[in-house]
């Protein structure tokens, strides 16, 4: 496979610095409203601090992938006499746990940087963290070229929905639903 | 479908064990915006003048403010409403934290509590989903202690818990509603939710909130965050560093305590000690802090850091803000260790960090004075620390000389008798004040002090510079981008006003310009207050990023009800007048308006009547501060004056 360059955008949390403000939650779930910005909400947020004011433990994590089925990781992590989950750290949409997911529909939830054309400096939740705690960094890197074409909040959408119900179940309520 | 606001209220009578989702009326929207002021038209429609703090009939209101939990920094004040069993009138108490937000996110703009519960409950907001749970196991339990316990069985960890602790429990008329890292303290409203049975309220919510006009709004917003970091990069010059700043005055990250240890005044409001502050004491208390302080903290969507989690070695961790870390310090004529020890016990207790300090001061002055005796403090260690310890004990369980403390320094020095009353020198309508006493009378302040609602300095004073600048250069420099003036003549006033001479206090401000800063800083308070929005980014600190030119633009855009800056300020202006109707019907009159006789030693008898009558006038109100029946339908609030003229109040004074 061929090997191309391309830019890899990522969120460095600097977790000491971050002030609990949840300023990333409201910033992300409006700017990903429709209309954007018409509303806001924490829990359709693609990023989340885990917060635990009496342990010190302020933790933003934003959502990477959908994963249909959650992982054996129970273990503990104890850094600065601080205790975590395995699970506070991971960036997936799991079926373990309600983070990452909308709301209502269930449908899983995934950061996308806020993509936008002409591209924004950097993420809003990064402009709107005045703690400083979240940095945006780009690197570029060689990678195989991907053949796969890159999903986008439909396919996701719909990939979750089969996983839940069956294809066939999905395709028939598609097909109804398509009806005048 | 309601922008902003929600536009349902929770209805929950806790006699009857009901509970009921209620839309509210658009138009109370219009006339009184939310928060603060839709409080009020609820306790004036609904608690008749005779009711008791401790009847079932008196309401407890858990309001979000208009733009609380929407984009706007800042927007996540709680305002509690209710009659206070301390000065029995309205209790003006507010809370940050990430209540109100999580309560709009769970679809509702207020929690109304009615009626009493028999045994100790807890109430459940989870969105639709509302339950009233029992809460014995959490009786006694601290605040802070409740809230985790709540948090756990209900498993999870997002939920905001506001609660109290035993003084709560056992009606202390300066208990507080604890919340996280911030309280609704003044006022004895943790003894109203005490006295109701309800050990606390948790709520998690996972709704959207809407708004209006999503574009302008952002840009509103937007244009806030970046003046607030302008304001960082640019700190006002001249000022003591705890007011340089926005925010809170930030006594969490500062330890610079020059300014309040030689200014403010120890023991029971007594002593001043200008020598106080030292190298040596500064090294030792910066030290103290910060060993103790483990993270600076926010409240929902701010970037200021005012808050602090706190852990002392040997104590459970807690969280702090601004000025209780001094309160008990300088009561005990102690030192910072000593204030952020007990302060974690009265957290957990939750007390008022101003009413509880002064409460105990004032009991040992009544020892030293021979008006109590040993006999009253039966077991009391020699030192003071120890003896501060041992009356938060006795006053939160209510025994023994606890229960006359506990009522706060008015009625305590009323029911101990024997010359008491005069002890009890720092309260204003029955309410303790911040420990400050000062020379020259200043006409601003003055006005404040005696008139304001919430009968409290600290959340009245506002963006109008406390003292003139030395030189006129200096003031004309403060003056230059000074945009957030509603009218340009503030500038002159500030420009023209000299530290000494003919133009300095208490002859200048001049009466009618002492009014109109006044009206000014208190219509921001209420603006503020109905928006849900911190003072400390709008009428507290010097040149904040909220004020009264871009509220309106903030509200329009948030709920699509087109307010003017003459819609704003005179919806301000009627919740004003409301507030101060209901304290008139329940017997205020022009007398209660005054200042601590001792809060100045130079007072001028015939300025100060002059400051009241032109402020009155100003605000509409006749010469014993009730409202007139012309300025009450002015603002379409004939409904007052009706009340009042059945009731005589205005022919009996």
């Amino acid at each position: 496979m061929a090997k191309v360059k391309k830019i890899v955008k990522s969120i460095t949390i600097d977790a000491d610095k971050c002030n609990g403000c949840k300023a990333c939650e409201v910033i992300c779930s409006s700017w990903h409203a429709t209309p954007r910005y018409s509303s806001n909400n924490p829990a359709r947020s693609r990023i989340r601090i885990v917060r635990l004011p009496l342990r010190d433990i302020y933790l933003p994590v934003y959502a990477g992938e959908y994963t249909e089925s959650e992982c054996t990781g129970r273990d503990k992590y104890i850094i600065d006499g601080k205790e975590y989950n395995e699970c506070d750290f991971c960036r997936a949409s799991c079926p373990s746990r309600d983070l990452f997911h909308e709301p209502d529909s269930g449908l899983p939830l995934k950061c996308d940087m806020c993509e936008e054309t002409p591209a924004l400096a950097q993420p809003k939740c990064v402009e709107w963290c005045h703690a400083e705690a979240l940095i945006y960094v780009e690197r570029e890197e060689e990678v195989e070229e991907d053949e796969q074409p890159k999903l986008g909040d439909v396919e996701i959408g719909i990939g979750a929905m089969i996983d839940k119900f069956g294809l066939q179940q999905v395709l028939d309520t598609i097909a109804r639903m398509a009806k005048p | 479908m309601r922008y902003g606001e929600i536009g349902f209220d929770l209805e929950v009578d806790l006699s009857r064990g009901s509970i009921d989702r209620v839309e509210t009326d658009p138009n109370d929207t219009r006339l009184y915006m939310g928060g603060l002021g839709t409080n009020a038209k609820i306790m004036w429609d609904r608690v008749p003048a005779e009711t008791d703090a401790f009847s079932p009939d008196n309401l407890l209101i858990f309001s979000s403010g208009l733009l609380c939990g929407t984009a706007a920094p800042g927007s996540n004040r709680t305002i509690v409403s209710t009659i206070s069993p301390q000065t029995k009138l309205m209790a003006y108490s507010m809370m940050g934290g990430f209540f109100a937000p999580e309560l709009k996110y769970a679809g509702y703009d207020k929690v109304i509590i009615s009626g009493k519960s028999e045994d100790l409950v807890y109430l459940w907001i989870h969105n639709d989903k509302v339950e009233i749970r029992d809460a014995s196991h959490l009786k006694g339990m601290g605040a802070t202690a409740a809230s985790e316990a709540i948090r756990k069985e209900l498993d999870d960890p997002d939920i905001q818990v506001a609660a109290i602790g035993l003084a709560g429990e056992n009606r202390v008329f300066y208990a507080s509603i604890e919340q996280g890292r911030s309280s609704a303290s003044r006022g004895g409203i943790g003894a109203v939710m005490g006295d109701k049975g309800l050990k606390a309220i948790a709520v998690r919510g996972t709704k959207d909130i809407n708004v209006a006009d999503p574009a302008k709004y952002m840009e509103l917003c937007d244009g806030v965050l970046k003046y607030i970091k302008f304001r960082g990069d640019n700190p006002i010059k001249g000022v003591p560093p705890i007011l340089q700043g926005l925010g809170s005055p930030q006594e969490m990250a500062i330890v610079d305590e020059e300014w309040h240890t030689t200014n403010f005044t120890w023991g029971n409001s007594r002593t001043r000690r200008k020598d106080f502050w030292t190298h040596e004491i500064e090294q030792k208390w910066k030290q103290t802090q910060e060993n103790v302080r483990t993270r600076l903290i926010s409240c929902h969507n701010c970037p200021m850091k005012c808050g602090a989690t706190i852990s002392v070695p040997g104590l459970p961790t807690y969280m702090m803000k601004c000025y209780s870390k001094l309160t008990y310090t300088m009561a005990a004529f102690s030192d910072l260790d000593f204030g952020f020890r007990i302060a974690q016990k009265a957290t957990e207790y939750g007390v008022d960090g101003f009413s509880a300090p002064q409460a105990m001061a004032f009991g040992l002055e009544l020892l030293e004075a021979g008006i109590l005796t040993l006999e009253d403090f039966p077991g009391m260690p020699e030192d003071t620390e120890g003896r501060f310890f041992y009356l938060l004990d006795k006053i939160v369980r209510r025994e023994g000389i606890g229960d006359y403390l506990a009522d706060g320094t008015y009625w305590a020095a009323r029911r101990i008798g024997k010359g008491a009353e005069k002890y009890d020198h720092n309260t204003i309508k029955k309410h303790e004040q911040l420990p400050l006493k000062l020379g020259m009378l200043n006409p601003v302040y003055y006005l404040m002090y005696s008139t304001g609602e919430k009968i409290n300095i600290t959340q009245i004073e506002g963006q109008f510079p406390q003292e003139p600048f030395a030189t006129r250069e200096l003031r004309e420099e403060f003056v230059k981008d000074w945009f957030q003036v509603p009218d340009e003549k503030f500038k002159k006033y500030y420009v023209d006003w000299e530290p000494r001479g003919e133009m300095s206090n208490p002859y200048y401000p001049t009466v009618e310009a002492s009014c109109e800063i006044v009206d000014w800083m208190e219509k921001m308070h209420y603006i503020d207050d109905a928006l849900g929005m911190c003072a400390g980014l709008s009428s507290f600190p010097l040149k904040p990023p909220y004020h009264i030119h871009n509220y309106p633009e903030f509200v329009t855009a948030a709920t699509g009800i087109k307010m003017s800056k003459d819609d704003v300020w005179k919806s301000a202006t009627r919740t004003r007048t409301l507030m101060r109707a209901l304290n008139v019907r329940r017997g205020m009159r022009r007398a209660d308006d005054k200042p601590p006789e001792d809060h100045w030693r130079k007072r001028f008898p015939d300025l100060e009547k002059q400051l009241l009558d032109q402020y009155y006038k100003l605000k509409g109100f006749n010469n014993q501060g009730i409202p007139t029946r012309e300025s009450l339908e002015e603002l379409e609030m004939g409904f007052v004056a009706e009340e009042f003229e059945q009731k005589g109040i205005y022919n009996n004074g």
